[in-house]
C-alpha cells in the first residue's frame, strides 16, 4: 500500500542531490553538521509508517521506518513485550521518535550493559541505497550468517548509507517483576560496586550513579528479584518514582541533560566500566555499570576527545556544543578508508546525511 | 556456566566422522597438484572450479602466478618449519569440518605472531596470492577449505590468552585459543564465555568470530556478534585495524558487527577481547515427549508466548532419539514422535519458578510425559542424548550430511512434515535435531557414499530443505555459515543487487579479492549459471546477464 510512498523515496534519491533522512527530528540536535547540510533537501520518512508484521511467539516484530516508537511500543505492550534496548524517545512529549531514526541513530537506554544495544536487537532490514535500488539483508530469524551482516551495519550508520525501509526487530517480554533501590554512595565506591555486581549472576537491569546516589534497578521473576535486593541492601524506591527515573534518563529528560551555560557542551563518554572517576570539573552522571559517562563542560572538544582517548573511550558532543562540525571520536587513518570505501558501495553518488557521521563520508 | 555446563552437542560430535564422503569435489584434482618442497615450483594452471568465484561479475582466476619469489619470501618471514608445501605436511589441511570438500593448497603458513601475519599478508598481497585463513579447522560449512592456487594462513599457534579480567568481566585472546580454554580459564572468577558451540572443546575463537557462531544457549544469551567487544584486524594489505574496544559504544559505522561473520574474506583476526558472563549459580532441564511433531512445534512457541526465554530450548525427532536412546540411555521415550529439552538457569528460586512455568505451558500443549531433572547427574543425562545426536547419526549410517537453516517457529512442525516428503522423494532417511528455541535446524541426512549416486541425492535433498528454509522466511544457515557448500543457496536467499551490495563490501576491505576467495558470496556470474531464476519481488533476477 505504500508502493507509492517508496517510489517517492526512489523519485527524491534519484535527483542525485543530498539529502537527509528524517523522521520526527526528535533527535534533530544530535550528529555533526558541516556547512554543505543545509543545502540538503528533507526526505521525510514519517508517511512510510505502521507494523508489518508481529507475531509474539517469534519474539519478532517488523515494522515500516516512519512508525514512532510510541505506537510500537503501544503495540507491544499489549502482548506483555518491549524493546529491550529502551531506545531514547527524546522530544517535549515523546511522540516524535520514529523507529527508523532510532536503529539509524544507533542510541541504546539504561538496559544496554546488560541486555545489549540496539544494534543487537537489529535482525534484518530493507533499505534502499544511493541509486533507489531496494534491498533486503538479514531477516525475521533469531539465527542468521548468510551474508554479511549490513543490517547491523545500518544501526547509528546516521543515514549515511541508506535509507531504512523496514526493520525487523528482536523484542522480548517484559520482565514479570522489577524493584529499584537506592544507595547512598560517593562516585569511587559506586563504580566499586556497579563492577563487582556486574560480574556476579543478578538480576540488575540498569544502574545510575549522580548525586552521590547510586540507583539500581532489578528485572526478573519476583523471587529472582527479591533474594537480589535483600543481597544489595540500600532503600527501595517507590515503584512509580522508579518508573519515571529510568525514563527520564533513558529519554534524556533527567535534570542532570538540561543546558547549564550557553558554553557548554554535554560530553557522552563511552569508557571501558572500570574507568576511574574522571577529572572534568564538575559533576557526572554515570550509566551502564560504569560504562557511560555524562558531564557538561566548557572544555575544547580537543581537550575531551584527548582525555577519551587516554583512557580507551570515546567521546560524544553529544548535545549543546557550539561548533558542530565534528561531534564524533576521530579514528585512525586505516577504519576511515573503510569507512569511504563503505559509503561508496552505498551510496556512490554521496547523496545520504553528508558530514552527519563524518565531514569524510 | 562451567560447573553446570549444558554440553549441548559436545566434543563428540566433532571433527565429523572419518568416514565421512571421501569424494568430495575438489578431490579428484589433487594428485595432479604438483607440489613440492621446492622454491621453483610453480602453479600450474589446471581448470579452476568455476565455484572460485571473487569479483561481482565474473570468477577469478588465480593461475599462472608465479610463486617462487613468495616462498622464499615467507621462508625469510617465517620461522623454521612453520611453512608447510610437501604434499603429506599440507594432506591435514585439505578440509574442515566438512570433509565432503578438499582441496590441497600450495602451502601452509603458521605464523607464531601478528607481525608475522602482517609480513605474510603483505607478501601475499604483493604476489597476488589468494589466503585463505584457519582456526581449528572445525568448521560445517567448507569455508577453512584450501584454495588450490592459495595458501592457508593457520592461525593455530597464536594460542595465548593475553589476559583475564575479572573487575572489567573481559578476557583478551589469540585467535587460535579454544573457545572452552577462555571459559576455563574464567571459571575461577565465576565466569564464563557465553556462546557455546558443539565444537566448542576443539573450535577457535578466531574461526568462531568468523563465523558469528552460536550454541545451545544463544536465544537467552547471544551470538558470538553479541559477546565480542574487540578484534585487532590484519586487513588483505597487510594493515592492521582495531574495530570496537573495551568501551561499550565505538565511534563511527559498528565495522564490528560487519565483520563479524565474514568468513575470512574480510580480514584476518589477530586479537579478540570478549565479553564475560557470570556463571548461572543453577540450572535445570525439563524433558518432555509428544506423540505429535505438530503439538511439539507448537509447544515451543507456546513456551515463549508465555514469556519465557528458556537457557535453552531443544527438538529431536523420533528417528534422532532412537538412534541415540540405545546407547546413550539418557531416558528418552523412543516412542514420542518428539521430545523437547527446555532448560532454566539462574538463582535456585528463579530457576524454580520458570522451570514450574514451562511445565504448565507443556502440559496445556498436550505433553505425554514431563521429567524435571532432580539432580545435576540427570540434567547432564537428558542433554546427554541431545550431546550425542551427531555420533549417533554416524553410528547408524556410514555418512551423514548436517543441515543449518533457520526457519520461524511456527514453522517447525511443517518442515517436519515437508522433510518426511523429501525422505520418500529421495529414498533417503534423515533425522532432525533442532535449536528449537530460535527456529535452528540441524537435519541429518543419512547417507552411504559408497552407493553411486547417494552423495548426490543427499545433496539435492539439502538443497531443497534450504529452499524452503527460504520459503518458510528463515534463512540458509543459522550457524553454520556459507563457506564453500552453500554458495549456490546464497542465490536462493538474495538477489543481485543485493550480491553487489555484498561484493562492494568485499571490495572496501579487500579490493584485489585476495581473501578466501570463491566462498560466502556468489558472483553473479555464478548464481545466473547455477540457474535458480531466483524469483524476487516478482522479478527474475540476473535479467542482465545471458544464460547458456
Amino acid at each position: 500500500m505504500s508502493s507509492t510512498t517508496i517510489d517517492e523515496f526512489r523519485q527524491q534519491i534519484l535527483q542525485r542531490q543530498p539529502l537527509r533522512i528524517r523522521g520526527g527530528g526528535s533527535k534533530d540536535f544530535y550528529g555533526s553538521v558541516p556547512s554543505s547540510m543545509q543545502e540538503s533537501n528533507l526526505l521525510d520518512t514519517r508517511m512510510h509508517s505502521g507494523i508489518v508484521s508481529y507475531d509474539p511467539s517469534e519474539l519478532v516484530v517488523t515494522v515500516k521506518a516512519g512508525t514512532t516508537l510510541q505506537a510500537l511500543e503501544l503495540v507491544l505492550a499489549t502482548r506483555r513485550q518491549f524493546l529491550p534496548f529502551e531506545p531514547p524517545r527524546f522530544g517535549d512529549d515523546l511522540s516524535a521518535a520514529t523507529i527508523g531514526g532510532a536503529v539509524a541513530a544507533g542510541l541504546s537506554g539504561p538496559r544496554r550493559a546488560t541486555v545489549g544495544a540496539l544494534r543487537d536487537f537489529v535482525l534484518g532490514l530493507r533499505l534502499m541505497d544511493g541509486v533507489g535500488r531496494e534491498l533486503k539483508f538479514g531477516g525475521e530469524v533469531m539465527k542468521n550468517v548468510a551474508g554479511y551482516d549490513v543490517s547491523r551495519l545500518m544501526a547509528g550508520s546516521m543515514g549515511c548509507l541508506g535509507l531504512i525501509l523496514d526493520v525487523s526487530l528482536k523484542v522480548l517480554p517484559m520482565p514479570m517483576h522489577e524493584a529499584t533501590i537506592g544507595l547512598a554512595l560517593d562516585q569511587q565506591p559506586a563504580l566499586e560496586l556497579m563492577n563487582q555486581w556486574g560480574g556476579e549472576p543478578l538480576p540488575i537491569s540498569a544502574t545510575c550513579w549522580a548525586d552521590g546516589l547510586l540507583m539500581i534497578r532489578l528485572s526478573g521473576a519476583e523471587p529472582a528479584v527479591r533474594t537480589a535486593q535483600q543481597r544489595l541492601g540500600g532503600d527501595l524506591v517507590e515503584a512509580d518514582q522508579a518508573a519515571q527515573f529510568w525514563a527520564s534518563l533513558r529519554d534524556g529528560q533527567h535534570a542532570f541533560f538540561a543546558q547549564t551555560s550557553p558554553h557548554a557542551t554535554l560530553w557522552r563518554l563511552s569508557v571501558p566500566s572500570v574507568t576511574p572517576p574522571l577529572e572534568v570539573g564538575g559533576s557526572s552522571l554515570i550509566e551502564w555499570g560504569g560504562a557511560q559517562r555524562w558531564f557538561h563542560s566548557e572544555a575544547s572538544a580537543e581537550e575531551v576527545q584527548t582525555l577519551a582517548h587516554r583512557c580507551g573511550a570515546t567521546a560524544t558532543a553529544f548535545r549543546y556544543a557550539p561548533d558542530r562540525t565534528q561531534v564524533f571520536s576521530p579514528f585512525a587513518p586505516g577504519v576511515l578508508k573503510l569507512h569511504q570505501s563503505l559509503k561508496h558501495a552505498f551510496d556512490p553518488h554521496g547523496i545520504f546525511g553528508r558530514g552527519r557521521l563524518y565531514p569524510e563520508i | 556456566m562451567m560447573s553446570i555446563q549444558t554440553p549441548a552437542e559436545g566434543a563428540d560430535t566433532f571433527p565429523l566422522p572419518s568416514r565421512e564422503s571421501d569424494r568430495g569435489r575438489g578431490g579428484e584434482n589433487q594428485t595432479n597438484s604438483p607440489v613440492g618442497a621446492d622454491d621453483t615450483l610453480l602453479c600450474v594452471t589446471t581448470d579452476i572450479d568455476t565455484a572460485l568465484a571473487h569479483s561481482a561479475e565474473q570468477d577469478q582466476n588465480f593461475a599462472s602466478i608465479h610463486h617462487a619469489t613468495l616462498f622464499s619470501r615467507l621462508k625469510k618471514i617465517l620461522p623454521q618449519g612453520a611453512l608447510l608445501q610437501v604434499k603429506e605436511d599440507l594432506a591435514p589441511y585439505e578440509c574442515d569440518g566438512l570433509s565432503a570438500y578438499r582441496r590441497i593448497p600450495l602451502a601452509v603458513a603458521l605464523p607464531e605472531d601478528e607481525a608475522q601475519v602482517v609480513a605474510v599478508m603483505k607478501a601475499c598481497y604483493e604476489a597476488g596470492v589468494p589466503v585463505v585463513a584457519r582456526g581449528a579447522g572445525t568448521g560445517l560449512s567448507g569455508g577453512a577449505m584450501p584454495h588450490e592456487q592459495g595458501l592457508v594462513l593457520s592461525l593455530a599457534k597464536l594460542k595465548r590468552i593475553v589476559r583475564i579480567d575479572k573487575y572489567s568481566r573481559t578476557a583478551v585472546v589469540q585467535p587460535g585459543v579454544r573457545n572452552l580454554a577462555i571459559s576455563e580459564a574464567a571459571a575461577p572468577f565465576g565466569l564464563y564465555y557465553a556462546p557455546d558451540p558443539s565444537s566448542q572443546i576443539a573450535c577457535s575463537i578466531g574461526g568462531n568470530v568468523a563465523e558469528n557462531s552460536g550454541g545451545v544457549h544463544c536465544l537467552k544469551y547471544g551470538l558470538t556478534v553479541h559477546n565480542v567487544l574487540r578484534v585487532r584486524v590484519v586487513l588483505a594489505d597487510g594493515d592492521v585495524v582495531t574495530l570496537g574496544s573495551e568501551a561499550l559504544d565505538s565511534a563511527g559505522l559498528d565495522l564490528l558487527a560487519l565483520f563479524i561473520g565474514s568468513e575470512g574474506l574480510l580480514g584476518i583476526a589477530t586479537e579478540v577481547t570478549v565479553k564475560l558472563t557470570p556463571k548461572p549459580q543453577f540450572a535445570q532441564c525439563i524433558l518432555a515427549s509428544f506423540d505429535d511433531v505438530r503439538r511439539a512445534g507448537d509447544a515451543v512457541a507456546a513456551v515463549i508466548a508465555a514469556g519465557i526465554i528458556p537457557a535453552g530450548l531443544e527438538m529431536m525427532d523420533q528417528p534422532a532419539t532412537r538412534a541415540v536412546e540405545p546407547f546413550v540411555k539418557a531416558g528418552y521415550d523412543i516412542n514420542a514422535a518428539a521430545i523437547l529439552l527446555c532448560e532454566s538457569d539462574g538463582t535456585k528460586e528463579e530457576v524454580g519458578d520458570e522451570i514450574a512455568r514451562m511445565k504448565a505451558v507443556l502440559e496445556g500443549c498436550g505433553a505425554t510425559e514431563i521429567r524435571v531433572s532432580q539432580s545435576e547427574a540427570e540434567r547432564i543425562l537428558f542433554w546427554a542424548g541431545r550431546k550425542a545426536a551427531f555420533p549417533a547419526a554416524g553410528r547408524v549410517s556410514p555418512d551423514y550430511y548436517c543441515m543449518d537453516g533457520t526457519i520461524p517457529k511456527r514453522r517447525l512442525a511443517d518442515m517436519l512434515i515437508a522433510i518426511t516428503e523429501l525422505e520418500k522423494k529421495y529414498g533417503l532417511r534423515c533425522m532432525n535435531v533442532f535449536h528449537a528455541g530460535d527456529g535452528n535446524l540441524h537435519p541429518l541426512i543419512l547417507y552411504d557414499a559408497n552407493v553411486p549416486g547417494e552423495l548426490e541425492r543427499t545433496e539435492a535433498f539439502g538443497a531443497e530443505i534450504l529452499k524452503l528454509s527460504v520459503d518458510f522466511g528463515g534463512t540458509i544457515t543459522g550457524e553454520h555459515g556459507v563457506g564453500f557448500e552453500k554458495i549456490n543457496a546464497m542465490c536462493e536467499q538474495f538477489a543481485s543487487d543485493e550480491l553487489r551490495i555484498f561484493h562492494g563490501i568485499k571490495a572496501a576491505w579487500d579490493a584485489r579479492g585476495l581473501l578466501n576467495p570463491g566462498k560466502a558470496v556468489p558472483s553473479l556470474h555464478r548464481c545466473a549459471e547455477f540457474g535458480r531464476m531466483h524469483v524476487h519481488g516478482g522479478q527474475t533476477a540476473f535479467p542482465e546477464i545471458e544464460r547458456l
